[in-house]
């Protein structure tokens, strides 16, 4: 019988087997954040067991950072600084390397590492970050843990856990124009639900998953946790080697063509099973948005707000019914047109190179309408760059927008930055939830386009109308 | 790590499918770097009416008097999705939380509880809707849990299997520290890498030594 990629990476990784099917498995890679590093490594310390390979860890400053361009270790956050400082001084205590606020590799963890070549494919990585299985889009099988798996992983460079079940996702078909991987996978949790991924390892296949780019396949995979799957992972192909040949961690010399080698054979075996299948024709996909408090509640933008009654199950009724209420909706009103106070572009999901540009490809010569509050914030300062060599700053301060040093930001709210109350807010991001993006706010996950669409608009747009 | 065996409690019902780790600890509520202090921010966002004052919303299940301080609750599918943050079941301990019951969990949080002492009970979708029916027809009822029978039992009802995987159900009954009984390995950890290293070189990685230079290396065009 074949194996799935999945098997293939668990299998090369296999420390022990465990009782109870549990495995023990080899951990290649463990990256932290102050949000929840900090605690990992504070408790890890307190405890006096050492890092096992502190040369194997990376610390990253991206969720309580400012990203205003005069930032220093004080943040909007109350209490921000203390997190920076003592992710610090335990990280220096571990001897483990930290991407600080004024390194020029600075980012969100998730779009770092693969743009480093930190990611690679068939390594595994951890995470105290749900978003972890982004770096599936590089064939990485990488997924969220606990800070106390976190500890766990500093201290044996191993983790306790059991082999997922394994799904399929297959995108067959050619995007239509304006539809990105943001639009794919918003309309898979649509279809299939929030939890519709749960206790699976999710690999996406099939030739609309192929023709993306790898910045397209990183946010296809970013969301597989909204999918409620453990991870997500788009086995290597030659784009994927293009992608990791020559960044700075990638192999190098000899080493490279044996890496490459291994990378290829990878790939799922034919004859490999899979616990569940999911078939999704891509043509079918339109630009993508939700309306609710979930990224289940997804549909295409010509779409409008569902009547709850539709809903057959109590619960899933009750819940669309709570959404409408905390976004302020009425069922049948068409999404097109309805009024935003705010734009935003940035965040793990589509805060990458290729975003930035589809953003800035929609903004060329317009201006966000008066009243809305635009801001783009870069993954990454290396992507931050790289936008302002090919003058993208130029396009997104012209057309209104702020222009951010890097970090999560106002993807999530922690008592700093946010918008304001109860304010309709178009974003990128991949977290509607209650109160995720500040008090009250009434969140739309888009993508990039669609939000820059829309900040022109001054209402919800379809992206495919304004000819962009 | 404290153990779990058995558990007589208030059950509380908390029947919202897909109840996320932010709204049962929002993220402007983890103030310190720290595992307590966290209870009083616990679903911040539905328990107070004004979160500032900390001016309770009676309507909140939690603040309905017979089931303030429950130590279960009767959850719906997809309980503690959504971000990693272990400070959701810290202050869900804190709180005096022990057990949850829902149809299904986030991933995460479900390892996350096993791990700090809480347990998490996975039964099917109308067992649950029925034990949910049960604590809302009689507030303040208390359920009987006992892990090592495996079985929730209900007041004047038949006794409720549920299944965990072993692993799950040694560590809480014996409190057990994962890491400390993974430390025990080392020597095969050691021999396993010693291995792998051979078999794939291009995957070692030296951030605080020799590949420490390489983070200031450009990016490809
Ligand atoms: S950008 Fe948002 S979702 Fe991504 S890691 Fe940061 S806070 Fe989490």
């Amino acid at each position: 019988m074949g194996k799935t990629i999945v098997e293939k990476i668990w299998s090369q990784h296999l420390v022990a087997d465990l009782a109870d099917g549990a495995s023990l498995i080899y951990v290649d890679r463990v990256l932290l954040h102050e949000r929840t590093g900090s605690i990992a490594l504070k408790s890890l310390a307190e405890t006096g067991r050492p890092v096992r390979s502190p040369g194997q860890a990376l610390v990253c400053m991206d969720h309580i950072v400012d990203t205003f361009v005069n930032r220093s270790d004080d943040t909007a956050m109350p209490g921000g600084k203390a997190f920076i400082q003592q992710t610090r001084e335990a990280a220096a205590q571990a001897n483990i390397r930290v991407l600080d606020i004024d390194d020029p590799s600075q980012g969100i963890v998730h779009v770092v590492s693969p743009e480093l070549g930190l990611a690679q494919p068939g390594l595994t990585i951890v995470c105290p970050d749900s978003h972890t299985c982004t770096q599936g889009g590089v064939g990485a099988l990488a997924w969220g843990i606990g800070s106390t798996d976190g500890e766990h992983a500093l201290a044996t460079q191993t983790l306790a856990i059991r082999r997922p079940r394994m799904m399929r996702v297959t995108f067959d078909g050619v995007l239509g124009a304006g539809v990105t991987a943001k639009d794919m996978i918003l309309h898979l949790i649509g279809e299939h639900t929030a939890s519709g991924g749960a206790g699976y390892a999710v690999e996406f296949a099939g030739s609309a998953v192929q023709a993306l780019s790898i910045e397209g396949r990183l946010t296809l995979c970013n969301m597989a946790v909204e999918f409620a799957a453990w991870t997500g992972i788009c086995p290597p192909d030659e784009k994927t080697l293009a992608y990791v040949r020559g960044r700075p961690l990638a192999p190098e010399g000899a080493l490279w063509d044996q890496a490459a080698a291994d990378w290829l054979a990878l790939r799922s075996d034919p004859d490999a099973v899979y616990d569940k299948e999911i078939a999704i024709d891509a043509a079918q996909i339109a630009p993508t948005i939700t309306w609710g408090t979930s990224p289940q509640h997804a549909v295409a933008i010509t779409g409008a707000v569902p009547d709850p009654a539709a809903f057959a199950d109590p619960r899933q009724r009750a819940g669309a019914e709570a959404a409408l209420t905390y976004m302020d909706l009425e069922p049948g009103v068409p999404l097109i047109g309805l009024p935003i106070q705010s734009a935003f572009i940035g965040s793990c999901t589509n805060g990458r190179l290729s975003d930035l540009r589809d953003a800035a490809a929609v903004l060329r010569g317009r201006r966000v309408a008066p009243g809305v509050r635009a801001i783009v914030v870069p993954g990454s300062m290396r992507v931050r760059a790289a936008a302002e060599a090919e003058g993208l700053d130029k396009v997104f301060l012209d057309a209104g927008f702020e222009w951010r040093k890097s970090g999560c930001s106002m993807c999530f709210f922690s008592g700093g930055e946010h918008f304001a109350e109860k304010e309709r807010v178009v974003t990128s991001t991949n977290r509607n939830f209650e109160n995720r993006q500040g008090p009250g706010v009434r969140s739309h996950l888009a993508s990039p386009a669609t939000v820059a669409a829309s900040a022109v608009a001054g209402r919800l747009a379809d992206v495919r109308a304004l000819g962009a | 790590m404290e153990k779990f065996t058995r558990l007589d409690g208030v059950a509380a019902p908390l029947m919202r499918a897909n109840v996320d780790t932010d709204a049962i600890i929002p993220s402007r509520e983890m103030k310190q770097v720290s595992k307590t202090g966290l209870s009083g921010g616990l679903f911040a966002n539905w328990r107070y009416a004004d979160v500032a004052t900390r001016q309770e919303d009676p309507g909140f299940v939690l603040n309905r008097p017979s089931y303030r301080g429950a130590s279960i609750l009767v959850a719906g599918s997809n309980f503690g999705c959504g971000s990693s943050r272990e400070h959701a079941v810290w202050a869900l301990h804190e709180y005096g939380v022990r057990c949850v019951i829902a149809p299904s969990f986030g991933a995460i949080f479900q390892g996350n509880c096993v791990r700090n002492g809480i347990l998490p009970v996975a039964l099917p979708e109308d067992q649950v809707q029925a034990l949910a029916a049960l604590v809302e027809a009689a507030p303040g009822v208390r359920l009987s849990i006992d892990l090592e029978a495996q079985t929730i039992t209900a007041p004047g009802a038949a006794a409720i299997s549920f299944g965990i995987a072993d692993g799950d159900r040694e560590m809480l009954l014996e409190g057990l520290d994962m890491i400390g009984v993974t430390l025990k390995r080392q020597a095969q950890i050691d021999v396993f890498e010693t291995g792998y290293r051979q078999a794939r070189p291009w995957r070692r990685l030296d951030l605080s030594g020799a590949d420490a230079a390489k983070l200031e290396r450009a990016l490809p065009l």
